[in-house]
């Protein structure tokens, strides 16, 4: 009984540690680099003044954190906005969808290794909330729900734009939900599970899927990884190519900046969300954000090692340990949050670099372009996975038959194009 | 009307793949970013940047170093050097206001003063600051060169009242100007 109950205890603390004190902070720091980082790019300063506001207690100064309260006021604004609900508005559905897009995104956090194990008290506790062993899997059936959200809050709104919006998210999101699964089932043929945490094992010990710069027989630097290399490196093809479907599909998943169609506000004033204010609204956006910081954890996980550091360094961290707590894991979440926020910052980059697609080009390039790469890479990565145990002719017949494929799929797609007009002008 | 037929341009293989265009732009706006954080944007230096992006940051840096000499702030009245205000409450600055800013009370001056022979002089001057569009015709239409635009621009207030700039204010802000009228002089 106490046993039970000493494991509920835990299973609730990590849910309200990685939850509410690991990925929702990560929302609002999202936002302010979000904004500074965007300022910075377009030789702005960006929000650097809320702080606390010292001069008010008679101090001489004020104590800015270079702005990094910003946010936290954002949030106390949006709550304290009127919170309007439209006359015209399909009540239940308008108030169901804020939630149903937030929820997904938090769902999904519980299989996300954020470390290895930790020993306190003589417990060894992995630092996942659920280490489940269809990891992947259980993200996408979870996150792809996020877009009912989205397409409740078009359609309820009973307006034009927001409805437009809804009905591009749901084309959107059912095109690169293919794309999604499809591009990471390289990755899992390659490590051989579904299990997040294992995958993560692997890469901290053989290289991490992009960056295979190690492996069991030691790093770059040491002859012995040289004579082993090789069918890393021959994997990193596929996995590359996985790598930008899977990153690009993500982008198209959590409607960030080159597909952020469903709200696009040059076209749909503000997409799916125009009916919306105050705190509903916050949710959306805190939605997206929680989507983003899902996604990019997801990418570190697969392709970029998790919470390992790389270079063998991640046994000692491991088994660092004061007195008789094995804290090591706590050192591997920093790390694995450092690579978090750097990709979130790549994700803040692409949306102030590359303009909006237009909607025909966003389907195009899902449906005839990364569906049929995705789908050629597995069986590419198949190929060379089962090279070592095939005779030397059924590899080259493979690859051959792989080319023809390839060679007809882009004949295909050039053929079906429709002929360039002459604009006039 | 001529039609001018136009073709798509041509892209080759590289250009096609789209991937090499997204690295580009990513070099460039990181470019950017880099000279920004090092405060040597284009342009920074004419604009006097807080050392991030071109941006001159308000409160601590200002930029009245900068202002252009022909700059309209604030309408202000003026004296001239012998302490006399130079306003006649003439009314052709209220006639001409285009918003109907200005509001004057004119009155006469005592005959035992010392500028009796000026005749009048405004009792009340008001410039509704929250109407005043700093358009400067008063300076231009003023034929005593009484009025003119200064360079203040941080004209704040908390409530309506506060907005109004009374006589007091006014020479408060305008001080004293040698010009060209010097009709009332001792002199003359």
């Amino acid at each position: 009984m106490q046993e039970i109950l000493l494991n509920l205890a835990i299973i609730i603390t990590k849910v309200v540690f990685f939850t509410f004190l690991v990925v929702l902070p990560l929302v609002p720091l999202s936002v302010y680099f979000e904004r500074r980082f965007s300022a910075i790019i377009q030789d702005r300063v960006g929000p650097n003044r809320v702080g606390i506001p010292l001069t008010l207690f008679g101090f001489k100064k004020d104590f800015h954190f270079f702005g990094l309260i910003q946010p936290i006021a954002d949030g106390l604004k949006l709550f304290l906005k009127e919170d309007f609900t439209p006359e015209h508005v399909r009540k239940a559905f308008y108030w169901l969808a804020p939630a149903l897009t937030v929820v997904p995104a938090l769902i999904t956090v519980c299989v996300v290794p954020f470390g290895p194990d930790v020993t306190l008290f003589g417990r060894t506790e992995k630092l996942v909330i659920a280490d489940l062993d269809v990891g992947p899997l259980f993200v996408f059936a979870i996150s792809s729900l996020t877009v009912y959200g989205i397409t409740l809050a078009g359609w309820s709104s009973n307006s034009k734009f927001p409805f437009i919006g809804g009905v591009r998210s749901t084309a959107q999101m059912i095109s690169y939900e293919i794309c999604l699964g499809l591009s990471i089932i390289p990755v899992l043929l390659y490590f051989g599970t579904l299990n997040l945490s294992n995958i993560v094992e692997y890469q901290a010990v053989n290289g991490w899927l992009i960056l295979p710069l190690w492996n069991e027989s030691g790093s770059v630097f040491s002859a012995g990884y040289w004579q082993t290399c090789g069918p890393q490196w021959l994997f990193w093809i596929p996995a590359f190519i996985a790598f930008v479907i899977f990153t690009v599909s993500i982008f198209a998943e959590t409607n960030r900046m080159p597909f952020d169609l469903p709200e696009c506000e040059t076209e749909l004033v503000g997409g799916y969300h125009t009916e919306y204010s105050s705190m509903k609204f916050a949710m959306f956006f805190m939605g997206e954000y929680a989507a983003m910081v899902i996604g990019s954890a997801l990418i570190v996980t697969l392709f970029l090692g998790g919470w390992s550091l790389g270079f063998g360094a991640d046994a000692a961290i491991a088994n660092f340990s004061i007195g008789a707590f094995k804290i090591g894991g706590f050192i591997h979440l920093g790390i694995f949050l450092g690579k978090l926020l750097l990709f979130i910052n790549f994700f803040i980059l692409v949306r102030w670099t590359v303009p909006r697609f237009r909607y025909d080009q966003l389907m195009k390039l899902g449906w005839v372009i990364f569906f049929e790469a995705a789908l050629i890479n597995v069986f590419l990565a198949a190929l060379i996975i089962a090279a070592p145990e095939l005779k030397a002719v059924i590899i080259v017949i493979g690859f051959v038959l792989l080319v023809a494929v390839t060679a007809a799929v882009i004949w295909v797609a050039k053929v079906s194009e429709p002929p360039t007009k002459i604009l006039r002008a | 009307m001529s039609t001018i037929k136009l073709t798509r341009p041509k892209l080759d293989a590289g250009e096609k793949i789209y991937f090499g265009g997204i690295v580009k732009g990513f070099i460039l706006t990181m470019k950017h970013a880099v000279k920004s954080l090092r405060g040597k944007s284009y342009g920074a230096e004419g604009l006097a940047s807080s050392g991030l992006g071109v941006t001159m940051q308000f409160p601590e840096q200002r930029w009245d170093d900068h202002m252009p000499e022909y700059y309209r702030g604030a309408p202000t009245l003026v004296t001239d050097e012998q302490g006399r205000e130079r306003c006649v409450s003439c009314q052709l600055c209220e006639f001409i206001c285009p918003p109907k800013a200005i509001k004057i009370t004119p009155s006469e001056i005592p005959s035992d003063d010392k500028w009796a022979k000026v005749e009048k002089r405004p009792l009340e001057f008001d410039i509704d600051m929250i109407r005043c569009i700093y358009c400067g015709m008063c300076e231009e239409v003023c034929p005593e060169q009484a009025i003119y635009l200064r360079k203040d621009y941080l004209i704040t207030g908390t409530s309506r009242k506060d907005m109004v700039h009374d006589k007091k204010k006014l020479y408060e802000i305008g001080g004293t100007r040698v010009g060209l009228v010097n009709k009332w002089n001792e002199l003359k």
